[in-house]
């Protein structure tokens, strides 16, 4: 396979596995934080309005991981740099 | 496909093109000012007198702000971060909140204002830091619990702030590309909960940026007794 092949294939194949893998594990820690919550909120159904302002913020954390594999994922898909270099040296 | 709001122009000022990001930062400006206008027009102390509803509405808002710096860190008066703190928190939160507007391009969207809004962050905690702390005791923070743990304390660091710009960016971003593969794919109904969804992560981003930043930069202080 020549070079621009071989690139676009591995780009496509890194992108799809970066947001696979990297959705896996804040999937699991934010049902994990959700399964906390709601059994604390079960307890003391009181303090539900403090449980609940402090499950968004646990889950916005555990969301960032996803948001970094999403952001390597658009950058290879969008914003190639190898992609591109091969490309201006096939112009050329 | 991707929408580099950095490259759009929208008009051009003496030579310079004015891109999307930068006209869309000075309309929230522009929000945020007029509101700040109104609301303090006539102020008046007393509860008998009268007391604009805008006034109230943005006391209401200092006063959440207020209680969860304090939240975040109650050895300090709150009032010495409210500055920075309020306006990272109300631009944020309304500039993800008009993303409701059709044509409007949230500025922090764009990775240029997320991390402009981190580095600030950075260089407050090593200000703050050097001010409570002295120069040498900030230093100390990164031999602290054995020398060698000096290379992964800096890297911590500096991957700390980058989080914290590369959070907000990418919720925002994401926001959008998922909005315009719906609406690509499938217009009719499905696109409207994401955009619920993304007004709401845009409403939490911006707390937690609010709220990380208080607990970065307060992070180094040696903690008085009250």
């Amino acid at each position: 396979m020549d070079n621009i092949g071989l690139i676009g294939a591995a780009s496509v194949l890194a992108a799809g596995l970066a947001i696979g893998i990297g959705g896996v594990g804040p999937g699991i820690g934010e049902g994990n934080a959700a399964h906390a919550a709601l059994k604390a909120m079960a307890q003391q159904p009181d303090e539900a309005g403090n449980i609940t302002k402090t499950l968004f913020i646990c889950m916005a954390m555990c969301e960032s991981t996803a948001i970094y594999a999403f952001v390597i994922t658009m950058i290879i898909l969008f914003a190639n740099p190898f992609w591109n270099h091969v490309i201006e040296t096939v112009a050329k | 496909m991707i929408e580099n709001f950095d490259k759009i122009i929208v008009f051009t000022v003496f030579g310079f093109g004015i891109n999307a990001t930068i006209f869309s930062t000075w309309i929230i400006m522009a929000i945020l000012m007029l509101l700040s206008w109104l609301a303090t027009r006539n102020l008046s102390h007393t509860v008998g007198g009268k007391v604009s509803r805008v006034q109230t509405a943005m006391e209401a808002i200092v006063k959440a702000i207020h209680d969860q710096i304090k939240a975040a860190d109650p050895h300090n008066n709150p009032m010495v971060f409210m500055p920075m703190i309020g306006t990272f928190f109300l631009f944020i939160a309304v500039a993800n909140l008009l993303t409701i507007i059709p044509w409007f391009k949230p500025p922090t969207a764009s990775l240029s204002t997320s991390l402009a809004y981190a580095i600030c962050v950075a260089v407050v905690m090593f200000v703050y830091g050097f001010k409570t702390a002295g120069f040498l005791g900030y230093l100390r923070k990164y031999i602290e619990p054995h020398p060698i743990m000096l290379p992964l304390n800096i890297i911590s660091d500096i991957a700390s702030i980058f989080s914290l710009a590369v959070r907000l960016y990418g919720n925002v971003l994401s926001g959008c590309v998922v909005g315009t593969v719906l609406l690509a794919l499938v217009p009719y109904l499905i696109p409207l909960p994401l955009q619920l969804l993304g007004l709401l992560t845009g409403t939490i981003q911006a707390y937690i940026f609010a709220i990380l930043s208080i607990m970065y930069i307060t992070s180094v202080e040696p903690k008085k007794r009250k």
